[in-house]
């Protein structure tokens, strides 16, 4: 029997109201100078997808080039050069257009608000603004492309991209400078949002902890990406006159680079993972039909990691010519990771005991999510052991080891929470059968592409290698069928979530279950997101039974 | 046996710093092991134990301090065990040991250039003694590369404008690859080679004569097969072909006894003396529609290995 | 606020309960004051961002000092200390006229309040003024970064490449502030535009725009020890 899915405290649903933010005011002028943070989301979510599509279709290409020591793809012979501008233009591409913007920009724009009560963020106009800034950004980054690619790398290690490539690695950095503007502006938006703008009764331990995600996302957001504008600069401006910064052939340090570059990244790549945590944090309660474990840690882990990610940089730099005692001091300190990466997936996994577990796609994806990000956060340890490091780094282990959690937490987390708010964005369920395939798909894809890496890497893989050993083209080979496997489960996700478009709006306001408040409005909302103002009466992800409940933890 | 212990995922041992950089990968591999199907299983036995069932209610359970300082407290000690762990194998990777042979490395786009102590050089082929410490000094002349010896679980970036510095102890005789681990452009995964670990004899015979193999080709009085081995070796093969595709320098297949015109516009004949010529002033004639980009060969090239190469280039038809 | 219906939110606009209506109230905000602590939260954010983006010039600097130190003393021979200090001086008046334009907004003396603007405006044009006379100087001397830098005959270390990095820094990390002082007095002659708006109950960009300019003045009273003072 399909189960029945009520919180307990949401009985009934408001009439579906016939204007809704998606019906009302349908001309294109009116969506593109929208300032409703529904709207903003949506124009995110399918600007990240699209790249998302092109960066996806890149690494599709890559492993047909790596599968066979011919480097042909689909009979097409493609040289070493080729070779590393599509990879550069992979990861440029999954970094700056789809990852950072992706949970942030589309999920947490349309959720954010609705989550905390109220009628859109705190500065709408500059929420569009920062959209068209991605925008601008993105036809950059994608102008770069025609007028010669760029081969550098996503890193722009100097000094090979500032002297000796001769590809279009000015405007490509120009548009990761533009880009970094746009997740600035989101990030302040959002801070000043959750500051200011909860509903009445909402105090800072009554927010769902994906607010706590996202603000920590928020705050690593505004602090490290001026850093990394102001880097991009100065190689662009080196690049232009010649100026000994970072280029030992006019006096400067590549290894300063290195320094400024991984100050902003490493942050970055926790501005890729806590939107991931942020949103199991909301789908395991929800799915388990239980309070969630350890609010408090949870929410105080989000916020340490977004603290620790500033002080780990170096360990990116084991063997770039750092001195000794750096070395030292960063591998001790990349330790402190673990603590709260551990104490929450403690406290999901206590979440799920003694539940009432919903095994329903999102819930699929949360499981997932949590064998996934186990791999990816283990394979960490061997990076931040010094001696092993030494081994691993710059090999095909790190690249398996970032895809883990870049790809297999932050996109299968993404994925899970798309599947999740679906109802609520568009008004229709999906069809159920279809997420779990799409589901499984993704799991089996995703582990048959990169297991096969960890081993080469370990084994003495390179990475961002054209020509490779023969020893390897078996695990070649197995992940390049493996990225298919992937490939089809995300034409599937698209086929189960477009397909739900063709029929009526037929989602309740709360389909799963769910006690935060963003279940409290139809699906979908109208376009000021509450009939009334919402006012929190109990904590969220309290399942007990009407008249037990209370607030306070 | 391998796929048991968790070896498989780890290339030969080159070096006695090797073994313990495994011990430590496979102690780490090990507790991976154990805390991924710790979760991996209590995640999916929970899902299938706690299956929604109509009408059950889920207890209240909101935090449990014993057990958030628990799972706090144990992890912190066992990184701060893996911690030292690591720390104990890299101060051994980061001190030389005083008595070491020194032999400088340069990485240019896309080789790798030695020096041994004697002032010979060879390229993409290094030559080691076994059981004794190495230490290499590092440069490069364009772009960061990064110097890997798999087999020795060293590896350091080579930096523009500055020395860096390696060292290892070879144990295992025989051929060991390594490569550049940093992306430095269009070839840099061409940008490998092999060491050989040789006893100390074979190395000093190395070092006068430029290998073993040597006394074998002399014996046996083949020369096209010598200029072959020093094709591959020295680097030839990057620019040069043997089977007419034109490359950044003239093929060397008919190359031999051919009328060239120069870029200066003047012709000559290909012998003995041009080829000599070419290989160690390479600049003075390039043939017309070349660049004037080879590198001189002089010092790098014994008499016997360019009568070699003269004798192989002969050789191709 | 349970009273309010779907009808008149679908209409967007403001919120219709209240007497009194502020026509700069955004709809989503509940009162006036909480839209006001909003954007100061939001325009403290925005300074953050920009106190790091000038942190990664000033460690750039520190960094190439550290290296280059008998150049950089040098080189900063070449700078005018009074054209420094005159600017210092103009910049921390203007902070004060600011203050006063802010004071004035928030107890509705619009003239006063006009007044002060234009005062920090005209310091603003003096302070640029100041460093067009200055840039004119260099790029007549070839005190220019990198490749264009000229040798002096002071260079005590002749062929360094140090005098052209203290140039970059110096024109960079100068420039980016003096980008910032001309969108600051676009700002002032949007807010001179605006002026009969403001009153005491809504002056939020002449409040903004007063931390903005503070930050502005915060970030010329770092870089003039750097450049001008260098021992």
């Amino acid at each position: 029997m399909e189960p029945v899915l009520t919180s307990g405290q949401h009985v009934g649903d408001h009439p579906r109201p016939e204007k809704n933010y998606l019906n009302e005011n349908t001309r294109v002028w009116d969506w593109m100078t929208t300032v409703d943070h529904k709207r903003i989301g949506l124009m995110y979510l399918v600007g990240s997808l699209f790249f998302f599509l092109i960066g996806g279709m890149l690494a599709l290409m890559l492993r047909l080039v790596l599968m066979t020591p011919q480097h042909t793809m689909f009979g097409i012979a493609v040289d070493a050069e080729m070779y590393n501008r599509m990879f550069t233009l992979h990861g440029a591409i999954m970094v700056f257009l789809f990852i950072i913007p992706a949970i942030p920009g589309s999920l947490t724009n349309f959720v954010l608000p609705l989550m905390l009560g109220a009628k859109d963020v705190a500065f709408p106009k500059l929420n569009l603004a920062s959209f068209y800034v991605y925008v601008a950004g993105a036809i950059m980054a994608v102008s770069s492309i025609v007028i010669g690619a760029v081969d550098t790398g996503w890193t722009f290690y100097t000094p090979y991209s500032s002297s000796s490539s001769q590809t279009a690695v000015a405007s490509m950095t120009m548009a990761a400078f533009i880009l970094g503007f746009s997740s600035i502006l989101t990030g302040l938006n959002f801070i000043a949002t959750v500051h200011k703008l909860r509903a009445p009764g909402m105090g800072w331990f009554d927010m769902p902890l994906f607010i706590w995600g996202m603000y920590s996302t928020a705050v690593i957001q505004i602090l490290a990406t001026p850093v990394l504008a102001i880097t991009l600069v100065l190689l662009a401006i080196e690049k232009t006159f010649h100026i000994g910064i970072f280029d030992p052939k006019y006096g400067g340090d590549p290894v300063l680079f290195q320094h400024f570059f991984w100050f902003y990244s490493h942050p970055a790549v926790y501005i890729m993972i806590l939107p991931g945590m942020a949103i199991i944090s909301e789908l395991i309660p929800t799915f388990s039909k239980k309070t969630i474990f350890g609010y408090r840690a949870i929410a105080y882990s989000s916020v340490s990691l977004a603290l620790v990610s500033f002080i780990v940089w170096g360990h990116h730099m084991f063997v770039a010519g750092q001195s000794q005692l750096a070395n030292v001091v960063f591998s001790a300190l990349t330790f402190l990771v673990a603590i709260p990466s551990g104490v929450k997936v403690f406290n999901w996994l206590t979440t799920m005991y003694k539940g009432n577990i919903v095994l329903k796609t999102p819930m699929w994806f949360a499981i997932a999510f949590l064998i996934l990000f186990a791999i990816g956060g283990l394979t960490g340890i061997f990076l931040g052991t010094l001696s092993t490091n030494i081994h691993l780094t710059d090999t095909y282990f790190v690249v398996a080891h970032f895809h883990y959690v870049m790809m297999g937490s932050t996109v299968t987390a993404f994925l899970g929470g798309l599947y999740y708010w679906w109802p609520k964005m568009t008004g229709r369920m999906f069809s159920e059968k279809g997420g779990k395939i799409s589901c499984a798909l993704w799991f089996i894809g995703f582990n048959a592409t990169f297991i096969p890496q960890f081993i080469m890497g370990s084994q003495g893989m390179p990475r961002r290698y054209y020509n490779y050993l023969d020893q390897f083209q078996p695990f070649h080979a197995f992940s390049t069928v493996g990225s298919w496997i992937l490939g089809l489960s995300l034409f599937t996700v698209a086929g189960v979530l477009l397909a739900s478009l063709r029929k009526p709006a037929d989602a309740p306001d709360d389909p799963w279950g769910g006690t935060t408040l963003e279940w409290k409005t139809s699906s979908p909302p109208i376009t000021h997101n509450f009939h009334d103002q919402p006012v929190l009466e109990r904590e969220p992800y309290d399942y007990r039974p009407a008249g037990m409940a209370g607030k306070g933890h | 046996m391998n796929w048991l212990t968790g070896r498989f995922m780890l290339p030969p041992q080159g070096s006695a710093f090797a073994d313990q950089v495994d011990t430590t990968f496979l102690g780490i591999y090990w507790l991976s092991v154990v805390l991924f199907w710790g979760i991996t299983l209590t995640t999916l036995y929970f899902a299938w134990r706690y299956q929604y069932k109509a009408g059950r209610v889920t207890p209240h359970q909101t935090h449990n301090t014993t057990l958030e300082i628990l799972w706090s407290v144990i992890p912190l000690l066992i990184c701060v065990g893996l911690f030292f762990w690591g720390l104990n194998g890299y101060m051994k990777y980061a001190v030389a040991p005083g008595d070491a042979m020194e032999i400088s490395v340069t990485g240019k786009q896309w080789l790798w250039e030695f020096t041994y102590p004697d002032g010979s050089k060879t390229i993409n082929d290094m030559h080691v003694p076994v059981n004794k410490p190495v230490r290499l000094v590092m440069t490069s002349e364009d772009v960061l590369h990064d110097f890997f010896v798999p087999d020795m679980r060293v590896k350091m970036d080579v930096i523009p404008g500055r020395y860096t510095q390696v060292w290892f102890t070879p144990t295992v005789l025989g051929a060991h690859t390594f490569t550049c681990a940093e992306y430095c452009g269009k070839d840099h995964s061409g940008m490998k080679g092999i060491m050989t670990v040789e006893k100390q004899e074979d190395f000093d015979k190395f070092l006068a004569t430029g290998g073993t193999e040597w006394e074998t080709y002399r014996d046996s009085g083949d020369w096209a097969g010598w200029g072959k081995l020093q094709y591959e070796r020295k680097g030839c093969n990057s620019c040069h072909s043997v089977d007419g595709t034109s490359s950044k320098g003239p093929t060397w297949k008919g190359l031999f006894g051919k009328t060239e015109t120069l870029g200066t516009g003047t012709t000559l004949v290909v012998d003995d003396a041009y080829l000599q010529e070419s290989m160690l002033q390479p600049n003075a004639k390039v043939v017309k529609g070349f660049e004037p980009i080879m590198p001189t060969f002089q010092g790098l090239l014994r008499n016997h290995e360019i009568k070699g190469l003269v004798a192989y280039i002969q050789s191709l038809k | 606020m349970s009273t309010t219906t779907t009808d008149l939110h679908a209409h967007g606009g403001h919120d219709s309960h209240g007497e009194h209506h502020n026509p700069f109230h955004q709809h989503h905000f509940a009162t006036m004051e909480q839209q006001f602590d909003t954007a100061k939260i939001g325009m403290w954010t925005f300074l953050v961002t920009e106190v790091l983006m000038f942190g990664g010039l000033f460690v750039g600097f520190g960094l190439s000092q550290a290296k280059y130190p008998q150049e950089f003393v040098d080189a900063h021979h070449h700078l005018q200390r009074w054209a420094g200090s005159l600017n210092t001086v103009v910049l921390l008046f203007s902070s004060w006229t600011m203050v006063m334009a802010v004071h004035a907004a928030q107890t509705s003396q619009k003239a006063r309040m006009k007044m002060f603007l234009w005062i920090t405006l005209l310091c603003a044009c003096v302070f640029m003024g100041v460093k067009y006379y200055e840039y004119s100087h260099k790029f007549e001397e070839g005190l220019l970064p990198g490749m264009f830098y000229h040798s002096q005959p002071t260079d005590t270390i002749p062929g360094s490449h140090g005098y052209a990095t203290f140039f970059a820094f110096y024109f960079m990390m100068t420039g980016l502030h003096g980008i910032h002082i001309l969108i600051g007095m676009g700002l002032i002659l949007w807010l001179l535009k605006n002026a009969d708006n403001f009153n005491s109950e809504w002056y939020t960009p002449v409040d903004l725009f007063g931390l903005y300019w503070h930050i502005v003045d915060m970030i010329w009273i770092y870089l003039f020890p750097l450049y001008y003072l260098i021992s």
